[in-house]
């Protein structure tokens, strides 16, 4: 008897979610004036599935955007947009457009290399190459040849390295490899990896989740210090980092936009009723 | 009853075994309120009795034919007449292996000596007493151990683990087969290879420079003494080894590049499948290739630049070779490349990386332990490859480092020393042994420094 009251209010709440099944329109302030990446329109395709529906949304410079929603309803897809990293994947079909700054990064003459040396990204695993940490950092400035000088390279390892907070625990075993640090250096690695090609936009696809609480905050200090020279897309599953760490949160619904509102509106005040019931943990 | 028919007996008695046990056990049981009171379920104390009184009796009969014809030989030679067992042993044996077959065949000798008959007869008389003494003891033997375990059986029996120990063991000799036919060979190799070196040094083996393994047979033969230094063969062998690898290597591991890397599914499939079925050609088919099409090709070829090219030449040996280890290469390097996580490249393409260099830089080094492995087996299939050589490097042993000249290698050599009429105990044939011993080693050094390679990459994504 008592299983069943307890039950029974939850059970009202999914039907009603259901059957207020999200019309399309998104709800908030999905655009902004001072756009970095503005999205208009994408859909994405795996084949014939359809993993996004029609999201429009703008990242401002030197923003920190959270996308938050349940497994599976496309954060990633749509982060990977970003930087064209679904190019790798045969089936995948992206419409829309997607500007960086006035660049259309769909646009078909538009060369990767480039897009992704402005764009970077961190991955949900820590996957530093089997090289040394200094290799790894230096990786991206040789194959873009941003530097001529050793002196310069090293240079520009260290800065990276130390923007990374990295740098005091590896400064003696630069050439030592990657692999060997703990699982969150080797996240801070594959940020100072990113940051030495000095991206414009830093794309982070669950950069916590296999991390230990302690890394966890070094990695989110670490965010809100880059933010204040990169513009950061980052996927969570952590409703308080998110709370911690941006400044505007999107909440994603089965390939759907829902709401883009102020992050301390989201999580005090969620304009529409499925975030609320996600970030309530009614479902999820 | 003769030794098939006692096997399937026993064969028929093991199953008549698993039935009584498991209505035994199951009989047992029903006083004790069904099955679930038996420590096991009903099947293990069947396959438990089948086992008791099927594999003693087999046993029995494997020991007994072994033993079986040494006993009777050893009565029937004792009971020959005194002048006869005076014979040297090579006509004692003449005289044996006739009254084997005279029992064998039945057929009176009609112009044998009374004592060859009467000993024949004398033998189906032992073969007979030995067989039906066999079939008793091993009946009885089964009998009663069935009897044994079926008193045995009660409900507290073991008998589920007792019958996973027993098929433990008997798959532990199953697997020590292969191990102990090894050490055999070895052991072997190794003792007519100190008899070799007991007429040869084994510096001038290793060290000298000239083979020629001709020896006179006969004192009064003329002909070579003898020159057994193999480096000659081991600079040849590594010579074809050698052109086979820069064949090998570059193209399987491109091969392999293109098939993980680049190639679409579709084509992945159907080109993967055909590279491999270049490894399941028949080296001897790749021999005549070698010789008949490839070998004239370069001394032609070689003929246009004014070189001379003898008709068998290592280059043309080892080409080929090269060709049939492609796919060695290729379908291991693919494997260890495959491995390589894809999280590595998206990493390196994000960070802007084209395709190239992602490979050229992230995931060949990722791989490259791996791959070195794979190179090192197929160096070790180089070397112990033999038809395509025989076939189209020739039999020269020169000593020299150009491939247009014809050379011959270990794996060569070693055919050719035991192929025909050979004493068996001179130089020339116990050589063989000895290089059969080099290749042995160097190739098991080669295998067994590549599975370490491999082994310590594979732990390193693990
Ligand atoms: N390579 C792919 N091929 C086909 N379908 C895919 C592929 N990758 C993702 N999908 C599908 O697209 C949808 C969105 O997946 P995505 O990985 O973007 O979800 P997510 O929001 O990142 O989930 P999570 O929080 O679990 O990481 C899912 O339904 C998934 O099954
Ligand atoms: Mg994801």
């Amino acid at each position: 008897m008592k299983d069943n009251t307890m039950n029974e209010p939850t059970d009202n709440v999914a039907t009603n979610i259901e059957e207020n099944a999200f019309s399309g329109q998104t709800v908030g302030t999905p655009l902004c004036d001072d756009a970095k990446m503005s999205m208009r329109n994408v859909n994405v395709f795996y084949d014939t599935k359809q993993a996004i529906h029609d999201v429009s949304l703008d990242i401002g410079k030197n923003e920190v955007v959270a996308m938050i929603g349940p497994s599976g309803c496309g954060k990633s897809t749509f982060l990977r947009c970003l930087n064209r990293m679904n190019d790798t994947i045969e089936s995948c079909k992206v419409t829309g457009d997607i500007k960086l700054e006035e660049l259309d990064i769909y646009h078909p003459k538009q060369d990767v290399v480039p897009l992704r040396a402005r764009v970077g990204m961190v991955f949900q695993k820590p996957n530093p190459f089997p090289k040394s940490i200094y290799d790894n950092v230096a990786y991206g400035p040789r194959i873009h040849g941003l530097v001529n000088r050793k002196y310069d390279l090293d240079e520009i390892v260290e800065s990276s390295l130390r923007r990374a907070s990295l740098w005091d625990e590896v400064k003696d075993r630069l050439h030592s490899p990657g692999t060997g640090l703990s699982g969150g250096q080797q996240q801070r690695l594959c940020i100072a990896r990113t940051i030495a090609v000095s991206p414009e936009v830093i794309l982070m696809d669950e950069p916590c989740s296999a991390l230990d609480p302690i890394a966890t905050a070094k990695i989110e200090e670490l965010i809100a210090e880059l933010s204040q020279k990169f513009t950061i897309a980052i996927v969570t599953h952590s409703m308080q980092q998110a709370a911690r760490v941006s400044h505007r949160t999107a909440y994603f619904h089965m390939g759907k936009l829902v709401e883009v509102n102020d992050t301390k509106r989201v999580f005090t005040n969620p304009e529409h009723e499925l975030t609320e019931a996600y970030i309530t943990g009614r479902f999820g | 009853m003769d030794t098939s028919m006692l096997i399937t007996s026993a064969f028929v008695l093991m199953a008549i075994a698993f039935v009584i046990g498991r209505a035994r056990s199951l009989a047992i049981a029903s006083d004790l309120g069904g099955p679930k009171a038996l420590n096991s379920l009903p099947v293990y104390y069947g396959t438990l009795m089948a086992m008791w009184s099927g594999i003693p009796c087999l046993v029995l009969v494997a020991l007994w034919s072994v033993v079986d014809d040494y006993a009777i030989a050893h009565i029937i030679t004792q009971e020959l007449p005194e002048q006869v067992k005076a014979l040297p042993e090579t006509e004692l044996n003449l005289v044996l292996s006739l009254i084997t077959n005279i029992a064998a065949n039945n057929a009176m000798g009609l112009d044998a000596e009374p004592y060859v008959i009467n000993s024949a007869n004398r033998l189906i008389a032992l073969q007979q007493t030995s067989n039906m003494a066999l079939t008793v003891v091993c009946l009885s033997t089964a009998m009663i151990l069935m009897v044994l375990v079926w008193l045995k059986i009660s409900p507290k029996m073991k008998a589920r683990i007792k019958v996973e120990k027993a098929f433990t063991n008997i798959l532990l000799l199953c697997a020590s087969i292969a191990i102990f036919t090894t050490a055999g060979i070895v052991l072997s190799v190794l003792f007519e290879s100190i008899r070799f070196f007991q007429s040869v040094p084994i510096h001038e083996f290793l060290f000298g420079l000239e083979w020629s393994p001709q020896m006179a047979i006969r004192e009064d033969q003329v002909g070579g003494s003898g020159a057994f230094g193999a480096v000659p063969l081991f600079v040849g062998t590594m010579l074809i080894s050698a052109i086979a690898m820069t064949i090998a290597v570059p193209a399987g591991l491109m091969a392999a590049i293109y098939l993980s890397e680049y190639a679409r599914p579709k084509v992945r499939t159907t080109v993967k499948p055909l590279l491999e079925v270049l490894a399941g050609i028949p080296t001897v088919v790749y021999g005549f290739f070698a010789a008949l099409t490839v070998a004239p090709f370069i001394k032609e070829s070689g003929g246009l630049f004014g070189l001379d090219v003898s008709s068998e030449s290592a280059l043309a040996a080892g080409l080929v070779m090269g060709i049939m280890i492609i796919p060695f290469v290729s379908s291991l390097s693919d494997d260890v490349i495959n491995a390589v996580p894809q999280s590595l490249r998206d990493g390196s393409l994000g960070l802007g990386a084209t395709k190239s260099e992602t490979i050229k830089q992230v995931v060949i080094p990722a791989a490259l332990p791996g791959i070195v492995g794979g190179v090192l087996l197929a160096v070790s299939r180089a070397i112990g490859e033999t038809m395509i050589v025989v076939m189209a490097a020739g039999l020269a042993a020169n000593l020299t480092l150009n491939p247009t000249e014809s050379v011959t290698t270990v794996t060569v050599q070693i055919v050719t020393l035991l192929v025909g009429d050979q004493e068996f105990n001179s130089p020339k044939t116990l050589s063989a042994f000895a290089l059969g011993l080099v290749l042995f080693t160097i190739t098991l050094a080669l295998n067994y420094i590549a599975l370490m390679v491999v082994k310590k990459y594979r732990e390193q994504y693990e």
